[in-house]
C-alpha cells in the first residue's frame, strides 16, 4: 500500500525533521534513494514550485510528492502525516508549556542539534547544488577541465546571489528572473 | 463549532495569502490572530514562533497548533493545523498537474533549467543565515564537521543523526556544567 509507506515516510519527516522548511531536504534524498518516487534532480523543481506557491515549504513539499506518488489522495496523506506528529507534540508541550520552555534538557538536545541540523541541511544542500551547477559525469569522460561545471549556471548563480543578498527581495522575484534568463539562453 | 470553523478559515488565510513560510509568516499570523480576532496578543504569537523552532516540524503549524490548543483544546489544535495546511494542498496539487505536463515543452524545460539555479541561490542564502544563527564555538564546529561527513559519506539514517545529537547535546552540556570544558 503506497499511502501507508507515505503516511509513514513523511510522519518520521515530521518527527525528525527540526529546523523549519529545509530541514525536510535530507529527508527527501533519503526518500527518493529508498523508494525511488522522484529522482534528486526533481526535488529542485519541487523546492522551486514550494517557494513559488503561499503556504508552508514543507507542506507545499510534501504536498508535490504525495501527488506524483499517488495523485490527490497521496497529496492529502503527506501533507496530513507531516503534521500528525506536531499534532501530538505540541498538543503536549502546550499544556505544560512553562515546563517545556524552562527545561533544561531541552535547550541542551538543542546545544547538540542545531550544528548537527545545520551540517545535515549543508550536506543536503551541497549534492543539489553540485548536480545542478557542477557537471561532474561529463568530466569524468572527458577529463577537460571546462566540462566540470556548466559554466552559464555558474554566472547565473553569481549574479543572483550577488542580487539575493545585496537587495534580500522575495524568491519569487530570482526565481522568475532566471526562469527568463533560462528561456532566453537556452539552458 | 463556530469558534473552530473560525479558527479553521483564519489559518486558512494565513496559508493561503504567505508565501515564503517560516518566518514569512509571523507579520501575517499577528496581524490575522492579535489583531483581527484578538487570540493572542502580537508578543505571545511571536513567542510561540520561538518555542516552535526547538520542536520538530514546521514553524507556522507548530505556532498554530499552539494557538488552535489555547482556543478550543485538543479540537482546536487539530482545526488549526489542518487550516493553515489546506491551501498548499489545493495550489500546490494545481500547480503540480501544470508542471508534469508541460516540463517536456522545451520552454518550460529551459526555464526550469534556470530556476533550478536560482533555488540553488535560495538555498544557499538559506544556509548562510543558518551558520550565522547556529555555529557558534569549538563544539559546534566539531559536531558540524562530524556531522557533514557523516551525512555525505554513510548511509546512516537522517533519524539516527538526529536522535545522536539529541544525546550528545544533553551529555556535553552536562560535562560542560561540570566544568570540564569551557
Amino acid at each position: 500500500m503506497v499511502l501507508i509507506t507515505l503516511f509513514l515516510e513523511f510522519a518520521k519527516a515530521g518527527l525528525f525533521a527540526a529546523g523549519g522548511g529545509l530541514a525536510i531536504i535530507p529527508f527527501l534524498i533519503e526518500m527518493s534513494e529508498r523508494h525511488g518516487w522522484f529522482a534528486e534532480a526533481e526535488i529542485m523543481n519541487m523546492i522551486a514550485l514550494a517557494e513559488s506557491a503561499p503556504g508552508p515549504l514543507g507542506a507545499n513539499m510534501a504536498t508535490f510528492v504525495g501527488y506524483g506518488v499517488a495523485g490527490f489522495p497521496g497529496a492529502v496523506v503527506a501533507v496530513i502525516a507531516l503534521i500528525f506528529p506536531a499534532l501530538i507534540l505540541v498538543t503536549i508541550i502546550a499544556k505544560f508549556i512553562t515546563q517545556f520552555s524552562n527545561s533544561p534538557y531541552v535547550k541542551d538536545a538543542f546545544y547538540g542539534l542545531r550544528p548537527v541540523v545545520c551540517a545535515m541541511i549543508t550536506a543536503a544542500c551541497w549534492g543539489l547544488i553540485r548536480s545542478t551547477i557542477f557537471t561532474l559525469d561529463l568530466f569524468s569522460e572527458t577529463r577537460n577541465l571546462l566540462d566540470l561545471v556548466h559554466i552559464p549556471s555558474l554566472i547565473l548563480f553569481g549574479v543572483l546571489l550577488f542580487l539575493y543578498i545585496k537587495f534580500k527581495k522575495h524568491p519569487v522575484f530570482y526565481l522568475a528572473g532566471a526562469a527568463i534568463v533560462g528561456i532566453v539562453f537556452k539552458f | 463549532m463556530k469558534i473552530l470553523l473560525d479558527l479553521y478559515i483564519t489559518f486558512a488565510k494565513v496559508g493561503g495569502l504567505t508565501f515564503g513560510g517560516g518566518y514569512a509568516m509571523l507579520p501575517i499570523m499577528q496581524k490575522e490572530v492579535s489583531e483581527k480576532k484578538g487570540w493572542a496578543t502580537e508578543v505571545e504569537v511571536a513567542d510561540y514562533f520561538a518555542l516552535a523552532q526547538s520542536i520538530p516540524g514546521l514553524f507556522s503549524v507548530n505556532s498554530a497548533i499552539f494557538i488552535g490548543y489555547k482556543q478550543k483544546g485538543v479540537l482546536g489544535s487539530v482545526v488549526s493545523a489542518l487550516g493553515i495546511v489546506s491551501p498548499s494542498i489545493f495550489i500546490v496539487t494545481i500547480l503540480a498537474i501544470f508542471m508534469n505536463r508541460f516540463l517536456y515543452n522545451p520552454i518550460v524545460y529551459h526555464a526550469f533549467a534556470g530556476i533550478r539555479v536560482a533555488v540553488c541561490v535560495l538555498i544557499f542564502g538559506a544556509i548562510i543565515n543558518l551558520w550565522k544563527k547556529n555555529m557558534k564555538g569549538i563544539v559546534a564546529y566539531t559536531l558540524f564537521a562530524i556531522a557533514f561527513c557523516v551525512s555525505l559519506f554513510t548511509s546512516i539514517s537522517v533519524v539516527f543523526i538526529v536522535i545522536a545529537a539529541i544525546f550528545t547535546g544533553i551529555i556535553l552540556m552536562q560535562i560542560k556544567k561540570r566544568g570540564v570544558i569551557k
